[in-house]
């Protein structure tokens, strides 16, 4: 065992935080993000971001240099990720992008399809969205009703896709859509990929607890689709689905601030009426729990890594990172906040700690424990994929799909 | 980098594994449950010793195997996992440890050639009754070469020879004292406790003589150096126990049908294993950190032992828990296994205090570092 850097590996660290000394600001208690989600120069400035990262040779690290990556390893990616989380960088634009769009295609696209979107993909000039969830399909994915009905050489869909992160400035999508509801649903599915300038589709934006709009509705009415733009084969799209949605997991890491080091130091900064809350020993005993999951989780991660340089591919216990670092940080916040006291309902960049991290966390987080899979979801996914445990009972298993209740909208079809 | 154990060790733990499946099995713990006369299984002690793991981390010129720490981490997980019933905890992460850190080069070559074959077993004497052990609470006394107090519960006291006592010396003082056991003034009684597959006693010093291990005064922190080394140790056996005690539970939970199904398939049941694996998983991995510290003797050693001891007691207590929980009724008999599982746990995170010291020592480890 050795969790000090080999002399490869400190030798790439100390490039990558030398490149991002000169290129970044360091990240400040005050100051953990370049521009906000909510800042109308959020795309530009996360583009301008991602293309200095392109020509630093820092972009898809481990990807293969003929589709522009580096050509490095996953270790050297989790060693930039690391040194670049020092750094006060723009939020992740570019997630579903380069964590779910680019494996996918990596996996199924042709040599031409991947020569002409993965290095641009990586450059930051095309940003991709995930048309996946629908209003009567969320948890239950299998059951969304687009339909795709073949016409020619061209697919023509017509159906609405909801919570769909950044759909309002993606220049691309994955979709996945109905071909057959005469079939069981897992296996009438079929995936596509397609530009979000394609005529027929319309993207609301929707309002969410923390105010902001970072997801949408998306309607498409007559979208025209060459069936060269499919991945995988008909009927199969589930599968492509799955590919998707585990290197969605495996990207979905730890969440951003707050996290251990911001409640650690907010502790130390508020008085009680005993003197610091730190020296508090519920507040100690609250703050030790955080810092032994924060701690598990990097080391989970680290062993994970370990796994993958032994060739092994990355498994479902990856879940586990996702499922305890969204509820942890939701529960940050709200002690944060009760460490403010009365003062703590105040969300004003201005006057509060950390320029209102915690406030802006505590409406922020609810909606990672619901994305990317539900907290219920993901402890469903480790019992049955990781403690081995019996499915649970499936009653729409065998059922065509145009058979079968789905939402709230009952039997409908 | 690299976060795993290395395929020696795997190896270690696959024969630790077998070993102990042949000759440790839940039932070895169980004779000792049963039986009041016995104290613990000394064939099963007689074979450890054997294989050389009393001596695995005392250096080949004490006559053991100058293995390192990590290879002891390995065993311990095994150890936990089988509920053996032996005082290796007293014996080799609490004893050894302790003449390793502070024992002059007499006191290494009188006793650890024997620790390291097994023949000597030790006890670490701390405790005296309920109550944190302060320095300002203990009352036992070093003085004039001369041991008087009583201490208890003392893990494996009632066979131990050898006892690393915790003693008052000139004033207010902590010093760290060994005393033979079978010499004259120590008497021992057996004490009950809530984990009767490890005895344990009140042992009586009066005027017992002993000989002092490190420097009069530095009591207080060789507790602390010794038991960040134990933590680590101990975490493993919990992480071991946890597995066993989760294994255990999702086993039961696939074959007991209730409503038309395993009950595996509810998701009552699926969500409260999972909580109990993503726990175990957590305490996995800071326990792995603590072994590479304890290894290295990292300046890290104090928050990865306290993070790696407040993981693990909180993983185990959860497991075995929530693994009678899962067996219903049948969890909560006699027969079924579940309940040693469910002593030990709070054994192990009470051994080196309780859970709450080692949280607040985390904090303040992690208060220091900041400062520093």
């Amino acid at each position: 065992m050795d969790f000090e850097d080999t002399v490869e590996e400190a030798e790439f660290r100390a490039e990558a935080l030398a490149w991002l000394k000169e290129n970044a600001e360091p990240k400040s208690a005050d100051h953990t993000l370049a521009v906000r989600r909510s800042d109308p120069t959020l795309v530009p400035k996360s583009r301008e971001w991602q293309a200095k990262k392109f020509e630093g040779g820092f972009s898809g690290i481990w990807m293969p240099r003929e589709y522009g990556g580096r050509g490095g390893t996953r270790l050297q990616q989790i060693i930039f990720n690391q040194e670049e989380a020092k750094f006060a960088i723009p939020p992740g634009i570019f997630n579903i992008s380069h964590g779910m769009a680019v494996p996918t295609l990596m996996t199924y696209a042709t040599e031409a399809q991947k020569q002409e979107l993965i290095p641009a993909t990586l450059r930051g000039d095309e940003i991709w969205c995930q048309l996946f969830s629908e209003p009567g399909a969320g948890s239950d994915l299998a059951g969304l009703r687009t339909r795709a009905e073949r016409d020619g050489d061209e697919w023509v869909i017509n159906g609405q896709k909801i919570w769909t992160s950044g759909a309002h400035y993606a220049d691309r999508a994955i979709l996945v859509t109905r071909s057959d509801p005469n079939v069981p649903k897992h296996k009438g599915l079929t995936y596509f990929f397609l530009d979000m300038k394609t005529p027929g589709i319309e993207v609301r934006p929707i309002r969410q607890v923390s105010g902001y709009s970072g997801f949408n509705e998306v309607f498409l009415t007559d979208v025209r689709i060459p069936d060269s733009q499919r991945l995988g084969e008909v009927g199969e799209g589930w599968q492509v689905a799955i590919t998707t949605l585990m290197n969605e997991r495996v990207a979905s890491g730890e969440r951003p601030e707050p996290n251990f080091n911001e409640i650690f130091a907010l502790a130390q900064q508020m008085e009680t009426e005993d003197g610091p809350a730190i020296e508090d020993k519920a507040v100690r005993d609250r703050l030790a729990k955080w810092y032994v999951q924060t701690r598990g989780l990097e080391l989970i991660r680290m062993r994970t890594l370990t796994a993958m340089a032994r060739g092994e591919r990355p498994g479902p216990e990856n879940s586990i990172g996702k499922l305890v670092s969204s509820f942890k940080r939701q529960d940050i916040s709200q002690f944060g906040m009760d460490l403010m006291d009365m003062g703590g309902i105040m969300q004003d960049a201005e006057t509060m700690p950390m320029a209102s991290l915690f406030q802006n966390a505590y409406l922020e987080s609810p909606g990672s424990r619901i994305a990317a899979g539900t907290d219920e979801t993901m402890r469903n996914i480790l019992a049955e994929r990781v403690l081995g445990l019996p499915r649970d009972v499936r009653t729409d298993k065998d059922q065509p799909f145009n058979e079968l209740r789905a939402g709230t909208l009952g039997r409908d079809n | 980098m690299n976060f795993e154990f290395s395929d020696e060790q795997r190896l270690l733990r696959d024969q630790a594994r077998r070993f102990l499946d042949d000759n440790a099995p839940p039932s070895a713990a169980r004779a000792i449950l049963d039986d009041d006369e016995t104290s613990f299984d000394r064939e099963l002690w007689d074979a450890i010793a054997e294989l050389g793991w009393t001596g695995v981390i005392i250096p080949e010129e004490y006559g053991g195997a100058g293995m390192i720490r990590e290879d002891l981490c390995v065993i311990a997980e095994e150890l936990g996992r089988s509920l053996a019933p032996t005082p290796f905890a007293s014996s080799v992460y609490l004893v050894t440890e302790a003449l390793l850190i502070a024992g002059s080069e007499d006191q290494k070559q009188e006793f650890l050639p024997q620790l390291a074959d097994g023949t000597l077993i030790g006890a670490f004497a701390m405790a005296e009754g309920p109550g944190v052990p302060t320095a300002e609470r203990i009352r036992t006394e070093f003085s004039d070469g001369l041991v008087t107090g009583v201490k208890t519960p003392i893990l494996d006291g009632d066979i131990a020879d050898t006892a690393v006592v915790v003693a008052k010396e000139d004033g207010e003082r902590l010093s760290l004292v060994l005393v033979d056991l079978n010499g004259d003034g120590v008497t021992r009684r057996n004490v009950e406790t809530v984990d009767p597959t490890r005895s344990h006693a009140e042992i009586t010093f009066d005027g017992a003589s002993g000989q002092r291990l490190g420097g009069l005064g530095e009591g207080a922190s060789l507790v602390e150096r010794v038991f960040d080394r134990a933590a680590v140790y101990l975490a493993f056996e919990q992480v071991g126990g946890a597995q066993a005690s989760l294994d255990m539970a999702v086993e039961y939970s696939k074959n007991r049908f209730a409503f038309g199904r395993a009950i595996g398939s509810f998701q009552a049941i699926k969500h409260k294993l999972v909580n109990i694996y993503v726990d175990l998983e957590l305490a996995r991995g800071n326990a792995y950190y603590g072994a590479w510290a304890v290894t290295n003797d990292a300046p890290d050693l104090p928050i990865a032992a306290a993070a790696a001891r407040v993981a693990a007691s909180e993983a185990f207590n959860h497991a075995s828990r929530e693994n009678i929980q899962t067996h219903g009724g049948m969890g909560f008999t006699w027969e079924f296994d579940c309940h040693m599982y469910y002593r030990r746990s709070k054994l192990l995170s009470l051994l080196l205090g309780s859970e709450r010291r080692w949280t607040d020592r985390l904090i303040t480890t992690l208060e220091r570092r900041n400062v520093a």
